[in-house]
């Protein structure tokens, strides 16, 4: 451990040795990589890989059985430290990592303004003291924040839209704004276009390839190897649980080392 | 007895005294029919979250519960409730009748009693199948944002969730209109009984088409309030 310790010394985001089974079935067998501010990871392999568990347990949807996971060298999660695993610790922690899921998963009976909004405007009601003395500044800071955000990803005009009257594309951007909302440390997406067309794809591409330039540290699982090799600063292949292969992109999709990467990405 | 002649002779004033009377029948009719979603709603509710409780026997109890109501016949239903007391008790059935006849106020607090149970059933399993079909993804959409379990109820799945039950709710209480008409069968005077009185006592048979209007105009009320509400929240869903 100490060794891993010295490696990462300024790494934002630590994962070592993270654990986790369904039953029987062991989905993570210790999986351990750091990422420093600004950098992006992207995750690749096959299905049933432990991809999308993994992303799942940065998150807290899924409470891995051992490892630890600290950002900016503080733990957010410990196996063997119980009291991180209080619900309102862990709900604290998870705002360090925002998630976008495959499916979008916007509140259907929301504007896309309100999509944004919501989670911002409930948390300020229980934790902002000046929500009580000054409701209306708080609630128009939340909004002008949430249309810069829209200005951004190029869909302020849709701000009174809802999510139906939008394509997949644009409905996943507006995803990635819900997330920023709460300005996570760590932005983590699940296969953000594998339910979009190609044409579409392209503009949610854009949309993260935006958020690399301005500094925004991401994990990223992904099929899109072009846009893998392209954005992301350290790719990680996941093969039954292990990491089976990481590095720069340019060495990993190049010069791949493991027998199974290199039949993955003959595919 | 030529049943014309008879609605003829007397004309006018028998069909005022008619739709009196069915008006009459027909406010015990809207009593059952309220009462019935009063209860019924609430403890519907209660029914669908104890058969998706985490506790096994509870869960198991009340799925089989809700299978033996929704497969049996509501007026057998109706019958156990009001007479199955007096016979348990020991109680022959006509002097419990006949002390029965005092209070008819007991017939009508059975008959709304095995329908509260009988739609509660029903209601469950719409409310089960409402909430179940809410996207495991939108409550880790809100989990991942940091709300609490109540503000993700509340705020975000109440609604799809009622959404999700309009329409089945719509079907179910248009045949609570109708299912009234089985209270007749334990002595409710509710609106079909009257007709049939009108019937047996003065040999005339329009009343019961007659009760037959008031049945569609209601369910015809029923059914726009239902679309109203659809339509309302359809302005967020496609």
């Amino acid at each position: 451990m100490d060794k891993e310790y010295k490696n990462t010394e300024n790494a934002l985001l630590e994962v070592l040795e993270l654990t986790k089974s369904f039953g029987e079935t062991q989905v993570l067998k210790g999986i351990s990589f750091s990422l420093k501010k600004g950098e992006v990871l992207a995750i690749i392999g096959s299905s049933g890989s432990g991809k999308t568990t993994l992303l799942r347990c940065l998150n807290f949807l899924e409470t891995a059985d051992g490892g630890r996971i600290l950002v900016d060298g503080t733990p957010v999660f410990d196996a063997a430290d119980p009291s991180l695993l209080h619900p309102k610790n862990i709900r604290k922690n998870r705002l360090t990592f925002g998630l976008v899921f495959q499916n979008f998963q916007l509140f259907p009976q929301y504007s896309v303004l309100q999509n944004l909004t919501l989670a911002a405007i409930l948390s300020a009601k229980q934790n902002d003291p000046e929500y009580k003395t000054d409701k209306k500044k708080v609630l128009d800071a939340i909004d002008t924040r949430a249309l810069a955000l829209l200005e951004r990803i190029g869909l302020a005009e849709k701000k009174d839209n809802y999510p139906c009257q939008l394509s997949g594309g644009q409905q996943q951007r507006v995803a990635i704004a819900r997330a920023l909302m709460l300005t996570p440390a760590i932005l983590c997406f699940d296969e953000p276009t594998s339910a979009l067309d190609p044409e579409l794809t392209k503009e949610v591409l854009r949309v993260i390839r935006d958020l690399k330039e301005n500094g925004h540290t991401m994990v990223v699982v992904t099929h899109e190897m072009d846009f893998a090799r392209d954005v992301a600063d350290q790719v990680i292949f996941m093969a039954d649980g292990v990491i089976e292969e990481s590095g720069a992109p340019s060495e990993l999709f190049t010069s791949p080392k493991s027998p199974i990467l290199r039949s993955f990405l003959s595919q | 007895m030529n049943l014309l002649l008879s609605a003829e002779t007397t004309g006018w004033d028998t069909f005022l005294s008619v739709t009196q009377k069915l008006a009459g029948g027909f406010g015990t009719t809207l009593l059952l029919f309220f009462l019935t979603l009063l209860f019924a709603i609430p403890l519907g509710l209660l029914f669908a979250c104890i058969s998706r409780a985490r506790f096994k026997p509870a869960r198991f109890l009340m799925r089989a519960f809700i299978y033996v109501i929704r497969g049996t016949p509501l007026l057998l239903q109706l019958m156990i409730v009001v007479y199955l007391p007096g016979i348990a008790f020991n109680a022959p059935l006509t002097k419990w009748e006949i002390f029965h006849q005092n209070v008819p106020l007991s017939y009508f607090c059975g008959a709304l009693f095995a329908f509260v149970i009988n739609y509660a059933c029903y209601f469950a399993e719409i409310f089960r199948g409402g909430i179940e079909n809410i996207p495991k993804g939108q409550y880790e959409a809100c989990e991942v944002l940091g709300m609490t379990k109540s503000q993700t109820f509340f705020r975000v799945i109440l609604l799809q969730v009622i959404r999700n039950i309009v329409a089945p709710m719509s079907n179910e209480v248009v045949t609570l209109v109708k299912d009234t008409a089985l209270a007749r069968t334990v002595s409710v005077v509710e609106i079909f009984f009257t007709a049939s009185e009108i019937l047996r006592l003065q040999f005339i048979i329009w009343p019961l088409f007659y009760t037959g209007a008031f049945y569609l105009l209601f369910s015809a009320l029923v059914t726009l309030f239902f679309g109203i509400v659809e339509k309302k929240l359809s302005r967020y869903w496609k």
